[in-house]
């Protein structure tokens, strides 16, 4: 083989390696994204209905109960402006408390219930996770639109 | 007093990192002697009035001064005096602190034991290091003081966070930052090669133990936190591809690249320019992962409290390191040239190909890290549409991994073997046929004996086989061409120190693929209701629960569960896990109860109490588990192996004589040779 012939050789198979891990990469990526939603979102039907996404929000004063099985937990989430009912089997993490900031991951089952695969724990009781506190901004400054919009009558929404 | 003592001792550090990172860079390019001969002093000057201010803050935990905001946030009196000085790296300002003390002692280990480099080297290197200080205690003082005065004081501190109220966070922090900053040295070397034009074996030579002390760390410090969250947080995972645990383990990939990127530079003259990219990307990482952990930027069940403007400053620390250094490698890298040639099949091509797929498993795990925030810049400044915000989960990180490593580790078996510059692919074949063959048998039988066929436990049963097999053949290969006359022993030593490093590193990345598959495809775990009395059965063993008893502990009241385990009818041992509740912030803790041998860990976590004394209990056995981290901790022995080679210190001893005998001629020799 020539130094010309070898060169190109390396060349060649160098870019179809990294095609390759392009490839690989960028497809395992398509599939494992999770989006966030907060609970308005997902009242307002803009969540996806077959596909897994994270949901987030306050844990809802008083709506923590356990099934007799002591392991299926039933809580909602709210952004302050809706609520959203969860179901998770397993066990909490250890920071999980009501009026506390949380983040779940599963899909939207049979009558509006998200099926939780995951509750999201966190280190630091006074962290909130970004999402969380972006959702619960986003709620409140509609709120306040809506409120200036039904003082000044104009169309409805 | 005593703080003010210790910002005062910051104050002069600092000062003193502008002078370190000024003169000796500049004396070393202007050739002026008295400005590169203050390089050591001053270095270890700033080591000295580092360790005064990190000593002040030690002081004021152990000393409960809660007039200090940091102790005050971030201790209490109750606190045993272990976790008070561990508490002093607890948070954002002491991590930093500690982050600026070890690169000071990297410093002042340069400075010791540089006796043999060239003057304008050492200049260079410590000047680069001066400047990186700089960064850090600057933003220390702008953004982070760890000494800000409360007042008036706290009567008592809040605490530290319960989960880091543990032996692993007392080592598991310092670890990994004596790795990150460690590689602060091999991106100072870098530099001081570009700013020299020298690069040469020697170089690589000099640079190489540096780079292997700080991966040894680096691996050290992310082993004790994969332990430290397998055993701590109660769920029993031990590796979650989460940001922060990305963020150690980038530069980590890279630095791995690194090293063999160096053997090639040290012994054929090759990979120069790739070397010097690869030690300015190692340290990009590092700061980048500091980034990561202290800005907040990104979702994370490791995420602390933290300050998006700090983040900023870091972000622009990186900005400038980065984009500066890489300006300089555009500009000096063609002169500090190529190496020589090699064909095709040859050690240098399977090093490049290690060098390729280390750097792409680094990016890819990069990508999925920051895909995140890309979105979120991306929508916010309307280049594409705007969208909710996306996560990355762990499913990515094990697609693109897992098939990564397959032809990596493929190499780490032929590497070895193969000759430099052309390498024998038949009689390469002939001699590792029987290693395969063996690995073939091995990846049949495990699945077999471990309980259930399974491919991927075969693909990594194959995997580990081959890693153990190829290197005792290389090492049999190497003990029967050395010195064929001497008695074994004799020859055994004859065999050079960073030959077996190599190899146990390797046979330790076969130990932890054995322990990271077996667990994955053979562990068992049940989330169940127990009453008192109450039975399991998980992995061969019973379980059963006799119920919970409160105890306390100096800081926390627990319960404490009974749990007898069984087999065949006897009685093997009480696992005690416990949940805590820590009293001054009122926080619950899962103490998880854990019994280890090689062969597996029975591991028990107490959830919730249900009703009438019953609890739901998490219980798991996971089969070799434990060998996830004997792997890394044989990778670290083998590294420090490596750096016991003899021929380090010949070329010391050697380089000096050289040098006495040169310091009469012109400084500028050296620069000019290469």
């Amino acid at each position: 083989m020539k130094a010309r012939h070898k060169r190109m050789m390396f060349i060649v198979l160098g870019l179809a390696g990294v095609a390759v891990a392009a490839t690989l990469v960028l497809t395992a990526l398509q599939s494992n994204i999770n989006h966030f939603f907060s609970p308005t979102e997902v009242v307002a039907n803009q969540a996806p209905k077959d596909r897994t996404f994270r949901l987030g929000g306050l844990v809802e004063v008083g709506s923590v109960k356990r099934e007799d099985d002591g392991l299926t937990v039933h809580f909602n989430v709210t952004d302050n402006a809706e609520v959203v009912a969860i179901k998770f089997t397993g066990i909490l993490p250890d920071l999980f408390q009501e009026g506390q900031g949380v983040v779940a991951q599963g899909k939207l089952g049979t009558g509006g219930v998200f099926q939780a695969d995951e509750v999201l724990a966190k280190h630091d009781e006074t962290y909130m996770p970004p999402e969380v506190a972006d959702a619960l901004e986003k709620a409140d400054q509609q709120k306040a639109a809506e409120a200036q919009q039904t003082s000044t009558p104009q169309e409805g929404i | 007093m005593i703080p003010e003592i210790g910002h005062f001792a910051l104050i002069i550090a600092l000062c003193l990192a502008i002078v370190q990172g000024i003169f000796p860079i500049l004396g070393a390019q202007l050739n002026i002697r008295p400005w590169m001969t203050m390089a050591r002093p001053v270095a270890q000057g700033q080591f000295v009035f580092l360790a005064i201010a990190f000593g002040c803050l030690v002081y004021a935990f152990v000393n409960d001064d809660f007039s200090v905001l940091y102790t005050a946030s971030h201790s209490n009196s109750l606190l045993p005096t272990q976790y008070k000085v561990a508490g002093v790296w607890g948070g954002h300002e002491g991590s930093l602190l500690l982050w600026a003390l070890m690169l000071g002692l990297w410093t002042f280990l340069v400075t010791l034991f540089s006796k043999n480099l060239p003057d304008e080297m050492v200049a260079r290197v410590i000047g680069v290091l001066g400047l990186i200080g700089v960064g850090f205690l600057l933003f220390m003082l702008l953004t982070s003081n760890p000494f800000e005065r409360l007042l008036p004081a706290a009567p008592d501190g809040r605490d530290l966070n319960p989960l880091l109220q543990d032996f692993g966070l007392i080592i598991h922090p310092p670890m990994l930052y004596m790795g990150y900053v460690g590689f602060s040295v091999a991106f100072a070397f870098a530099i001081s090669a570009l700013l020299g034009g020298r690069l040469d074996a020697a170089w690589a030579r000099w640079s190489r133990p540096w780079t292997i002390v700080a991966w040894c760390f680096l691996t050290g410090g992310i082993a004790l936190g994969s332990w430290w969250a397998y055993y701590e947080l109660g769920w029993g995972g031990w590796w979650f591809w989460d940001p922060v645990e990305n963020a150690s383990v980038m530069p980590w990939f890279v630095g791995t690249a690194l090293i063999h990127s160096l053997v090639v530079t040290e012994k054929r003259g090759g990979f120069k320019s790739w070397t010097v990219l690869l030690a300015i990307i190692a340290f990009s990482l590092s700061l980048l992962g500091t980034f990561l952990v202290r800005s907040g930027v990104i979702t994370s069940v490791h995420a602390f409290a933290t300050d998006p403007e700090r983040g900023t400053f870091i972000l622009a620390f990186l900005f400038i390191v980065v984009v500066s250094s890489l300006l300089l490698f555009a500009w000096r890298a063609p002169k500090v040239g190529l190496g020589g040639k090699f064909e095709l099949v040859s050690k240098e091509t399977m090093l490049l190909v290690n060098n390729v797929i280390l750097t792409v498993i680094a990016s890819a795990v990069l990508l999925g890290t920051i895909y995140p925030i890309i979105i979120e810049t991306l929508s916010s400044i309307g280049i594409i549409a705007a969208t909710n915000k996306v996560s990355v989960g762990a499913p990515y990180f094990n697609a693109t991994f897992v098939p990564l490593l397959v032809p990596l580790v493929f190499l780490v078996g032929m590497g070895p073997m193969a000759r430099w510059k052309k390498a024998d692919m038949p009689d390469m074949v002939r001699q590792l046929r029987w290693a395969f063959v063996a690995s073939a048998i091995v990846a049949v039988a495990v699945p077999f004996l471990m309980g259930g066929w399974s491919w991927l436990a075969a693909l990594g049963m194959v995997m580990a086989a081959w890693i153990v097999t190829t290197a005792f053949h290389g090492l049999k290969h190497r003990f029967n061409a050395t010195h064929p006359e001497l008695p074994w022993g004799h020859r055994l030593k004859a065999i050079p120190m960073s030959f077996y490093g190599m190899h146990l590193a390797h046979i330790g990345v076969a130990v932890a693929i054995i322990g990271g598959t077996l667990v994955s495809n053979y562990q068992s775990d049940k989330d169940v209701r127990m009453d008192i009395g109450d039975t399991v059965d998980v992995g061969g063993y019973t379980f059963r629960f006799d119920g919970v008893i409160a105890t306390k502990g100096p800081n926390y009241t627990a319960n404490q569960g009974m749990i007898r385990v069984l087999q065949d009818g006897h009685e093997l041992m009480t696992l005690r896990p416990e949940k805590r509740i820590y009293t001054v912030q009122t926080m619950p803790m899962t103490e998880a109860a854990i019994d280890t041998n090689v062969w597996r860990d029975l591991y028990v976590s107490l959830g919730e109490p249900v009703s009438g004394g019953a609890w739901s209990v998490r219980v798991y056995h996971k089969p070799f588990v434990v060998w996830l981290w004997a792997g890394a901790f044989l990778m670290l022995l083998g590294g420090v192996l490596a750096i016991t080679d003899k021929r380090y210190r010949v070329m010391a001893r050697r380089e000096s004589k050289a040098k006495a005998e040169t310091a009469m001629a012109s400084p500028k020799i050296a620069a000019e040779k290469a």
